[in-house]
């Protein structure tokens, strides 16, 4: 089990609320993901959930039991955290059997355990180590395996993988994937990183200012940005926003238009055209930096990876018309 | 970048260090040297500095006058008495200030510092007489209890300095893995920090065994430390420097041997946090 409702709750420090009236349900056996940029109080809400933070008011139910006021060891959850948080003194056998021990469990069970999660994880070989004679990545799974052994109702990740170099993410960002198929138990997990959103989420929550701006699949997102922030937050490169005559054109304050959604051809007869600025050569893509459209300062254009354009040539782009959002004045979609 | 450094400097760096750690020494040195003087060779002028008659006479004079083991049973009781009552107050305390800090944290570490700077005198008068009231001069519970609070804020500090190295994340996993306040102190928090805990232990006991200020004011027999026993060398029929020596030579002896094995631990104690 492990169905998450936080009712109408709030945070503040001192004076300064970071979280206002804030209600969010996840359901049993989801991975849900908080993204947003750094101080959007994704790490204060996830904190309030483990109950290692106090709410200032409202209501926290984990399978329909409230546990506002319950502390974080019996709340039945487990942490990863960014910096690991391992206990340097102890060997990862005893890491992973901490929470085992303090339940009170008998040694054989213990023992059974701590093996079945090393197996899982690949860490046999390391169970007599010390957390200092380990590398970032196994690190990572100590931490994992620590939490996995509890059989927790639910599963918290703080940034975990933000310690890690780039190829080890994507790895990680996998194992963590799989790991949460085979238990299927549900999995909040925060980052900024709107890839790992996108990748990893059943569900995504933006956050902005303690505010949720919107919750849906990744997809959801992708394809309906309720707002504006929303819609520049998700999706890489970003969208391309234009304001003036050509949003007005379309009854919009604003409108959206993604990389792919634009089709780079013939300048004559296409709706815009501009000058090709910067472009970054992926391999699989290319992403044109178009200028002089006289729509924004630069638009960017997701192309194929050996479209035959330069610095310099002119280009005309067209839009795909059913792939544009449209925004009022106060940054909303407009069905 | 390693900077180039020529033999001469660096012979001239060793040499002054040499210099400067043996002029520090040289008291103690002196002192023991001394002890195994005859009185007479002990105020010989000019004085020689190994050509004399070495005599333990001065040992067995001192052991018939005065009981060491007594005084030196005390001392141990005082410093280690005192050293251990600190620890165990100071840790729940810098537990307090170094995770759960309050608006005020700051100031109480600064005011606990500040008590330090009071001259202790200014304090002799009102303890003199609460110890008179309380019918308990001469007594080394008593001490150890106005030891301990005398020590205390260098206690609080040297733990709040090594609790704050250690990243709070851990002790917050402590709590997620159903650790209660005393689990996560004692299988988590005292364990990391055993080295500091270690270190500010041997500080305190050497603290606490070298202080004569108010071990010589409020002691006169029964909890006389071994600061006392040196006194008693120094006055009445006037000063008998070979005795005087040897008396100071037993006193600083176990102190001494207890420095000479631990000092790793005490360099590393003294220095910890400052360099990462």
């Amino acid at each position: 089990m492990g169905h998450i409702k936080l009712n109408q709750i709030t945070k503040s420090f001192g004076d300064v609320e970071v979280i206002p009236p804030l209600d969010l349900t996840i359901e049993n056996g989801e991975f849900a993901v908080f993204v947003g940029p750094s101080g959007c109080g994704k790490s204060t809400l996830l904190r309030l959930i483990a109950g290692l933070e106090d709410v200032s008011s409202g209501h926290i139910e984990i399978d329909g039991r409230d546990v506002t006021d319950v502390p974080p060891a019996k709340r039945g959850l487990a942490m990863v955290f960014q910096s690991y948080a391992l206990y340097p003194h102890m060997s990862v056998r005893k890491n992973i059997a901490f929470p085992l021990h303090m339940a009170g469990m008998d040694q054989a069970e213990q023992q059974r355990r701590v093996e079945r999660a090393a197996s899982v994880l690949n860490l046999t070989d390391y169970l007599d180590r010390r957390p200092g004679q380990l590398s970032g990545g196994q690190r990572q799974r100590v931490a994992i395996g620590r939490a996995i052994v509890r059989e927790p109702a639910a599963f918290l990740f703080d940034e975990p993988l933000s310690n890690l170099d780039a190829a080890l993410r994507h790895g990680m960002r996998m194992e963590i994937g799989e790991l949460h198929q085979s238990l299927s138990t549900t999995m909040i997990y925060v980052t900024h990183d709107q890839v790992e959103a996108m990748t990893m989420a059943d569900k995504i929550v933006v956050l902005r200012a303690g505010v949720i701006e919107q919750v849906g699949s990744p997809l959801d997102l992708y394809r309906e940005p309720r707002n504006l922030f929303v819609a520049g937050f998700i999706g890489s490169p970003t969208m391309n926003l234009i304001e003036g005559d050509e949003a007005r054109k379309h009854g919009a304050h604003t409108i959206g238009i993604r990389p792919e959604h634009i089709v780079p051809g013939d300048p004559d007869g296409a709706p815009w055209s501009g000058t090709v600025g910067l472009s970054e050569h992926l391999g699989s893509d290319t992403f044109l930096h178009v200028h002089g459209t006289g729509l924004t300062e630069s638009i960017t254009v997701r192309a194929d990876g050996e479209v035959p354009l330069r610095h310099g040539d002119r280009v005309g782009l067209t839009p795909n018309a059913e792939r544009i959002h449209r925004f009022d004045q106060a940054g909303l979609r407009i069905a | 970048m390693a900077r180039a450094v020529s033999t001469r400097t660096r012979f001239a760096w060793t040499a002054l260090a040499w210099t400067i750690a043996f002029l520090m020494f040289f008291p103690i040195l002196w002192t023991v040297l001394t002890s195994f003087k005859t009185e007479a060779e002990a105020i010989a002028s000019p004085p020689s500095v190994v050509a004399f008659d070495w005599t333990l006479e001065n040992y067995g004079v001192v052991q018939e006058r005065s009981d060491y083991m007594r005084y030196l049973w005390n001392s141990i009781i005082i410093a280690g008495g005192s050293t251990l009552l600190g620890i165990a107050v100071a840790i729940p305390a810098a537990w307090a200030m170094a995770f759960v800090p309050g608006r005020f944290t700051r100031d109480i570490l600064m005011w606990m510092l500040s008590t330090k700077m009071l001259p202790a005198v200014g304090v002799l008068y009102p303890i003199y007489l609460i110890c008179i009231e309380l019918g308990v001069l001469d007594n080394r519970a008593a001490l150890v209890v106005i030891l301990m609070l005398i020590n205390l804020p260098i206690i609080v500090w040297m733990l709040y300095t090594y609790f704050k190295e250690i990243p709070g994340e851990i002790l917050e996993a402590a709590r997620m893995d159903g650790a209660n306040l005393r689990s996560e102190i004692l299988y988590v928090l005292t364990p990391m920090a055993i080295p500091g805990i270690a270190s500010t232990i041997l500080l305190n006991f050497i603290l606490a065994w070298n202080e004569a200020f108010w071990t010589l004011n409020l002691t006169s027999v029964d909890a006389a430390p071994l600061t006392a026993f040196i006194a008693s060398y120094s006055s009445p029929e006037g000063l008998f420097f070979a005795k005087l020596s040897a008396a100071s030579t037993m006193a600083i002896a176990p102190i001494l041997i207890l420095g000479w094995f631990s000092q790793k631990q005490l360099v590393r104690g003294l220095t910890f946090g400052a360099v990462k």
